[in-house]
C-alpha cells in the first residue's frame, strides 16, 4: 500500500463539493486573518464613544460597536485571534498527542495502559472546569485558553493516531520492516505516520473549528482573549448586552463564527470522504464536544 | 466477560485515585488567601488569620490530602469554606439540577441525532443525506450560549411558554422544575444531536460497506433489513464512545447554560467556588464528576464488549 | 341579649371580610427580587460581602437604629437615646415585647451579646472599627443599655445602623449563616443555594406592619439573563439593575419603572502612591488632566452615574464641587508629564476587578491616558486576585474599584490602604473629625479633606455610581438610593 500522491488526492477531493466549498471558505477566512495582522482600515485600539452603534456605510462597511470600534476591522483581527487560539491549541494537540498514540500502538503492553488511562482521565476531567482553574492559575489570557483547549486536544489526536496505526500494524510489510531489523519508532516515523496523515489532517481540521467553538464559550465566561484585543466569541458575548437595540453587533460575529466551523468542517469531510475507505474507517472519531 | 470487567474494574479504582491526588495538589497552588477573600476590603489581619486557623490551612498539605480522602471515602466532601454547610449537600442539591438536565439533554440528543444519521446514511449521497448533514453542519457550528440565548427571547420572553430561566426543587413544584430545564436540554441537546447524527452516519456508512452486510444480503434480506438488523448494531460502537463523552461534557460542562438560565447546577457550583477560592468545594466536586464520568466510561466500555465479543479477548473492531 | 348577638353579628362580618379578603386580595402580596451575587452566607456581622446586607438587613434583622433612604439615623430596636455631655455615653431605651424569629424575647442582654461578639477577638465581623472606639456596653435594666465610647464619635449612631452592627440573638448566633434570626418584618423561610432566598412576613413583628406578605430574591449573575428574566415576567423587580445599556428599553415600555438614584459608591482610578512614577504628584496630576469623566460615564455606564472630583458623594450635605481641580487639558497633562521627567511616556499596567463599570470604563481610559502619553497593559483579573494583589500585597500600578462604604473618605488616612498614600497633615484633619460632634465644624473639616485629595489627584476621581432599580410599574416605596448596603423592602407594596 503506497502513500498517494498528494496532487492527485486533491484531485479526487475537488471533485466532492463540500470540499469545494470548504476550501474555499477556509481559504477566505485564512486570508482575513493573515492581512489583518499588517493592515486593517482602522485601529482597533481606539475609543471614539460619539460615533458608536453606526450602521452600515462607505466609511464603516459594517458599522462600528459599542466603543465606537470599526466592526469590519473588529472582525479582521477577531478572526486572526480566534485562528491563532484555535491553531496553536491544535498544534498543542497534535505535537503531543500524535506520538502519544503512535507510541500506545506500537507498544502494547503496560505503556499502552497507562497512555489510554492518561486519555480516559483527560476525557473524564469537565474541559471547560480544567479551562477555569487553568486561567485562576495563571490569569485569563487568550494564551491560557490555547493550553487548556489544547490539553484536550491531545487525547482525541492520540486516538486517531492510535487507531489508524493499529491497523497498519498488521499489515505484512510492516512486519516485514520489523523482521529487517527496524526498531519501533523507525517504523513509526518511516511508515506508520505518513500513511496516518492524513487521517490526522482530517481531525485537525475538524478541531481547528472545534477550538474556534471552544474559545468562543471561554470568551463567553471571560476566560478566552482579553480586552482590549478581540476575538470573535468575545465579540459575540459583548454584543448579547446590545441585542435589543443593535442586533446586528452580535449577528456579524455568529455569522462569521457558523460559516468558518462550517468551512473547515466541509474542508475536513471533504479530504476524509476521498481518503481510502479502510482507513478512514479504522481511525476516524469525530469526538467533539 | 467477568474477568474483563474485573480488569477495568481494577482500572477504574487506579484512575480514581491518581485522579484525586492530581486534583488535590493542582489545587494547592491556586493563588489567593481563601480567608481574606471571606472578609473582604476592611477586615483586621487577627480576623483574617483566625478564620485561617479555623479552616485548617495551618496545615500541611499531605496531611490534609489524607483527611480529605480518609473523609471522602466515607462519604463525607468536608464543609465549605464559603458557605458553612457540607459539601454533600451542596452537591445533592445541584445534582438535582445537572442529572436530569444531563440525562434529558442527553435523550433528546439521542432521540434526534440517531435517526437522523440513520436516514443520511441509507440515502447516501442524495437529498436526504445532504439536507440533513447540512442541518448538522449548522448545529455544531453555532455557539451554544448564542442558541441558548435565542431559545429564551423566542420561547420565554416573546412567547412566555418556558421560563427564561432559574429553577424551583422538584420537592416543591415538580411541574415547573421539569419546564424550567426544558429549553436549557433543548440548548445542550441541539448541538449533541448534530454530532451524533455525523457519527452516526459515518459509522453506519463504513458498516454497510461491509462484508457482512453482503453477506446478509446473499442470506436474502433487504438491504434495509440488513442494515437494521447487523448494521446499526455494529454503528452503535462508536456511536456508544461518542455518546460516554457527551456524558461527560453534559454533566460538568454546563457553566454556559447555566449561566444563561440561571440554574443551580454544577457547573456554577464549581465556578463560583473557584472564583471565591472555596477549595474544598472545588476538589470535592471535581472529585464526585470525575468519578462519575469515569462510571459511565467504565460501562460503555463493558457495553462495547457485550456487543463486540472480539473486544474481551483484546483483538480489535470497529472504532477503538 | 342583643348585645352577644350584636357581637356575634359583628365577629362574624368580620370574619367574613377577612375570609373574603383573602379569596379576592391577597393572593398573597409577593415580590420576586433579582440580584447580581449570591451572598456567601447570611450573617451581616461576620462577612464583608454587600451581597448578605442587601438580602437581610432591615428585612430579616434590625440594629439599635437603622438608615433611612436619605441617610438619615432612625430608631430601630431603640425607641430613643440620650447623649451625655462628654458625647462618651449613650443610653438607649429599648423598644418592649420585641421577640425574635424563634419566639425568644429581646431584651438588653442580646445588645450586650450582640456587641461583645462583635468586639471580641475571635470575631469576624468585617466592620471592626464600627465597634473600636466601644469601651463598655451594660444592660442598665432589660430594657436600657448604656454604651460608653472612648472619644466622642460623630457617626456613631450612624454606623451602629448599619448591617454590620445588628442585634443577634445568643441562642442562634451561631446558625445565622445559614438560617438567620433576626427582630426584623420578614422572617427567614429557606435558601435554595446558588438559586434564590425565601422571606415571609413575621405576624409577631412589634412596628409598623410590612405590606409584602413574601419575598423571594433570586440570583442572576448574568446581565442579559437579568433582563430576559425582568422582560418575561419572571421578576417583579432588579434593585441593581446590571445592565445599564438595556434601561432604555425598561424606560419605554409601560409596565415598568425604572428608578434612579445614588449610592455611596464613589468610582475611582486606584493609583499606586508609593510605586514610582507615581509617586511624583506632576505625574498624577498629568492623569487628572487625562480624564473625561462623561466620556466613560457615557460609554461605560450609558449616561447613568455623576461625576466627582473628590472621594466624597455628591448627595451629601458636605459635598463640594472640585470637578475642575485638575480638567481635562491634554496639552498640559503632556507638559506635567515631561516636567516630571517622562517626555516619551511611561508604560503601566492597569488592573481590572470584573464589574462593567472597571472592564469597559477600563479601556475608555486606557484610550484616554494615551493621549498624553501614557500606555496601559490591561490585565483583567477575579474578585480573589484583585484582592491579593492589589488590596494585600499592593502589587499594582493602577485599577479601578468603586468603594461603596458610607462616608469612608477616612481611608486616605492609612498609609498602608492600598492606596499608600501618607500625608500627615491629612491624618490630621480626619483625626479631628472622628472626634468632632458639631455638624458646621464636621463639614468645614470634611471640606478640607476633599480639597487636600483633589488638590493632590491622589486618586482618579470618576463618577458616583449610580443606583439603577428597574421594577414593575405597580410598586411602590422602594429605595432610589443606597445610602446603606441593603434591599429595605419594609415600605414596599403592590399599588392595585
Amino acid at each position: 500500500m503506497a502513500i498517494e500522491n498528494s496532487t492527485s488526492l486533491l484531485r479526487r477531493a475537488m471533485a466532492h463539493p463540500s470540499f469545494r466549498v470548504g476550501v474555499i471558505g477556509s481559504a477566505a477566512f485564512l486570508a482575513l486573518a493573515l492581512v489583518s495582522l499588517v493592515w486593517t482600515p482602522y485601529p482597533t485600539d481606539i475609543v471614539d464613544i460619539p460615533n458608536r452603534f453606526a450602521s452600515f456605510s462607505v466609511t464603516h462597511w459594517l458599522g462600528t460597536d459599542y466603543l465606537g470600534r470599526d466592526q469590519f476591522s473588529l472582525l479582521m483581527t477577531g478572526i486572526a485571534n480566534s485562528l491563532k487560539v484555535a491553531l496553536l491549541a491544535m498544534a498543542i494537540g497534535a505535537m503531543i498527542g500524535v506520538p502519544l498514540g503512535l507510541i500506545a500502538a506500537s507498544s502494547k503492553g503496560w505503556l499502552e495502559a497507562v497512555i489510554l488511562r492518561f486519555n480516559d482521565f483527560i476525557f473524564a476531567f469537565p474541559a471547560l472546569i480544567s479551562a477555569i482553574i487553568i486561567t485562576t492559575l495563571f490569569g485569563p489570557s487568550a494564551i491560557n485558553a490555547m493550553v487548556a483547549i489544547g490539553i484536550f486536544n491531545i487525547p482525541v489526536f492520540a486516538r486517531v493516531a492510535r487507531g489508524g496505526a493499529l491497523s497498519l500494524w498488521t499489515l505484512e510489510y510492516v512486519d516485514a520492516a520489523k523482521l529487517s531489523g527496524l526498531s519501533n519508532a523507525q517504523i513509526n516515523v518511516r511508515h506508520i505516520f505518513p500513511n496516518v496523515a492524513s487521517l490526522l489532517i482530517v481531525q485537525a481540521t475538524i478541531q481547528l473549528s472545534l477550538g474556534v467553538l471552544a474559545e468562543a464559550g471561554l470568551s463567553y465566561i471571560g476566560l478566552g482573549t482579553q480586552p482590549p484585543e478581540t476575538s470573535l466569541g468575545l465579540m459575540l458575548k459583548e454584543a448579547q448586552s446590545f441585542f435589543f437595540g443593535f442586533p446586528m453587533q452580535a449577528v456579524i460575529p455568529g455569522l462569521a463564527i457558523v460559516l468558518f466551523v462550517i468551512s473547515f468542517n466541509l474542508l475536513g469531510d471533504g479530504l476524509r470522504d476521498t481518503l481510502d475507505p479502510k482507513l478512514s474507517k479504522a481511525g476516524s472519531i469525530n469526538v467533539a464536544g | 466477560m467477568f474477568g474483563f470487567a474485573l480488569k477495568r474494574l481494577f482500572g477504574v479504582a487506579v484512575t480514581l485515585i491518581v485522579a484525586a491526588a492530581i486534583i488535590f495538589f493542582l489545587l494547592d497552588i491556586l493563588p489567593g488567601d481563601p480567608a481574606r477573600f471571606m472578609l473582604g476590603i476592611n477586615a483586621t489581619e487577627d480576623a483574617v488569620a483566625a478564620l485561617r486557623v479555623e479552616l485548617g490551612l495551618d496545615q500541611s498539605a499531605f496531611n490534609r490530602f489524607f483527611g480529605w480522602g480518609a473523609g471522602v471515602i466515607q462519604g463525607d466532601l468536608g464543609i465549605s469554606f464559603s458557605q458553612r454547610m457540607p459539601v454533600s449537600q451542596l452537591m445533592s442539591e445541584r445534582l438535582q439540577v445537572s442529572l436530569p438536565l444531563a440525562l434529558s439533554a442527553l435523550t433528546l440528543s439521542t432521540l434526534i441525532g440517531l435517526p437522523m444519521g440513520i436516514v443520511a446514511a441509507q440515502n447516501r449521497g442524495k437529498f436526504g443525506d445532504s439536507f440533513t448533514m447540512t442541518l448538522a453542519q449548522i448545529g455544531i457550528a453555532i455557539p451554544n450560549f448564542w442558541f441558548a440565548m435565542l431559545l429564551v427571547l423566542a420561547f420565554a420572553v416573546t412567547w412566555r411558554i418556558f421560563p427564561p430561566g432559574g429553577f424551583v426543587p422538584w420537592s416543591e413544584n415538580p411541574l415547573v422544575a421539569a419546564k424550567s430545564l426544558v429549553l436549557p436540554a433543548i440548548a445542550l441537546a441541539l448541538p449533541q444531536a448534530a454530532i451524533l447524527a455525523r457519527v452516526m452516519r459515518t459509522a453506519l456508512v463504513d458498516v454497510i460497506q461491509a462484508d457482512f452486510i453482503r453477506t446478509a444480503m446473499a442470506k436474502g434480506l433487504t438491504k434495509k433489513q440488513a442494515i437494521w438488523r447487523h448494521g446499526v448494531r455494529n454503528a452503535l460502537l462508536p456511536v456508544l464512545t461518542i455518546m460516554g463523552l457527551q456524558f461527560a461534557f453534559l454533566i460538568a460542562g454546563t457553566i454556559i447554560v447555566e449561566n444563561v438560565f440561571y440554574l443551580p447546577g454544577l457547573g456554577r457550583l464549581i465556578f463560583s467556588a473557584i472564583s471565591a477560592r472555596d477549595l474544598i468545594v472545588v476538589r470535592s466536586a471535581i472529585l464526585v464528576l470525575v468519578a462519575m464520568v469515569i462510571v459511565v466510561m467504565f460501562l460503555v466500555d463493558l457495553a462495547y464488549a457485550f456487543i463486540d465479543p472480539r473486544i474481551r479477548t483484546g483483538g480489535q473492531s470497529i472504532g477503538n | 341579649m342583643t348585645q352577644i348577638i350584636e357581637k356575634m353579628i359583628k365577629n362574624s362580618l368580620l370574619a367574613a371580610a377577612m375570609i373574603g379578603g383573602t379569596a379576592f386580595g391577597a393572593l398573597s402580596a409577593e415580590i420576586r427580587v433579582g440580584m447580581v451575587l449570591e451572598p456567601p452566607h447570611l450573617d451581616p456581622t461576620a462577612g464583608a460581602a454587600a451581597a448578605i446586607d442587601e438580602v437581610v438587613y432591615a428585612n430579616v434583622f434590625e440594629g439599635l437604629t437603622r438608615i433611612d433612604q436619605t441617610g438619615a439615623v432612625r430608631p430601630a430596636l431603640a425607641t430613643a437615646w440620650e447623649i451625655s455631655e462628654d458625647g462618651l455615653i449613650y443610653t438607649f431605651t429599648l423598644k418592649d415585647g420585641v421577640t425574635f424569629h424563634d419566639g425568644t424575647s429581646f431584651d438588653a442582654d442580646d445588645v450586650v451579646f450582640s456587641f461583645e461578639r462583635a468586639r471580641a477577638d475571635n470575631s469576624t465581623n468585617a466592620q471592626k472599627g464600627i465597634f473600636a472606639p466601644i469601651t463598655a456596653v451594660t444592660a442598665v435594666d432589660p430594657s436600657t443599655v448604656e454604651i460608653s465610647i472612648a472619644q466622642p464619635q460623630g457617626d456613631f449612631l450612624f454606623n451602629i445602623g448599619r448591617g454590620d452592627a445588628i442585634i443577634v440573638a445568643p441562642e442562634t448566633a451561631d446558625s445565622n449563616q445559614s438560617s438567620p434570626v433576626g427582630t426584623g418584618p420578614f422572617k427567614f423561610v429557606q435558601w435554595n443555594q446558588g438559586s434564590r432566598v425565601i422571606l415571609e412576613k413575621n405576624d409577631a413583628y412589634v412596628g409598623d406592619p410590612v405590606a409584602l406578605d413574601k419575598a423571594t430574591f433570586v440570583f442572576i449573575s448574568d446581565p442579559n439573563a437579568a433582563q430576559n428574566a425582568m422582560l418575561a415576567g419572571e421578576l417583579d423587580g432588579f434593585a441593581n439593575f446590571p445592565a445599564p445599556e438595556s434601561l432604555s428599553i425598561f424606560e419605554a415600555d409601560p409596565r415598568y419603572q425604572v428608578l434612579r438614584g445614588s449610592t455611596e459608591g464613589e468610582t475611582i482610578l486606584s493609583i499606586n502612591n508609593a510605586k514610582a512614577p507615581f509617586d511624583d504628584v506632576r505625574v498624577r496630576k498629568a492623569i487628572a488632566h487625562a480624564l473625561d469623566r462623561q466620556s466613560i460615564i457615557d460609554g461605560a455606564m450609558f449616561g447613568y452615574g455623576t461625576p466627582i472630583g473628590t472621594h466624597f458623594a455628591p448627595h451629601h450635605p458636605y459635598y463640594v464641587d472640585l470637578l475642575d481641580t485638575h480638567a481635562r487639558d491634554i496639552e498640559t497633562g503632556k507638559a506635567l508629564l515631561a516636567e516630571a521627567g517622562y517626555p516619551e511616556g511611561i508604560k503601566a499596567t492597569f488592573k481590572l476587578p470584573p464589574p462593567t463599570y472597571s472592564r469597559r470604563g477600563g479601556q475608555i481610559i486606557a484610550a484616554q491616558l494615551r493621549e498624553i502619553g501614557i500606555e496601559l497593559e490591561l490585565i483583567n483579573v477575579e474578585w480573589g486576585q484583585w484582592l491579593e494583589d492589589v488590596f494585600k500585597t499592593k502589587n499594582y500600578d493602577l485599577s479601578i474599584v468603586s468603594h461603596v462604604e458610607p462616608f469612608d473618605i477616612g481611608i486616605y488616612a492609612n498609609p498602608d490602604y492600598y492606596f499608600q498614600y501618607d500625608n500627615v497633615i491629612f491624618q490630621a484633619i480626619i483625626e479631628k473629625l472622628n472626634v468632632t460632634t458639631d455638624e458646621a465644624d464636621r463639614k468645614t473639616l470634611a471640606q478640607e479633606a476633599q480639597k487636600i485629595l483633589a488638590e493632590e489627584a491622589v486618586n482618579g476621581f470618576l463618577f458616583q455610581l449610580a443606583k439603577t432599580g428597574v421594577w414593575k410599574a405597580n410598586l411602590e416605596g422602594m429605595w432610589p438610593n443606597s445610602p446603606v448596603e441593603g434591599n429595605d423592602l419594609t415600605a414596599v407594596r403592590w399599588t392595585n
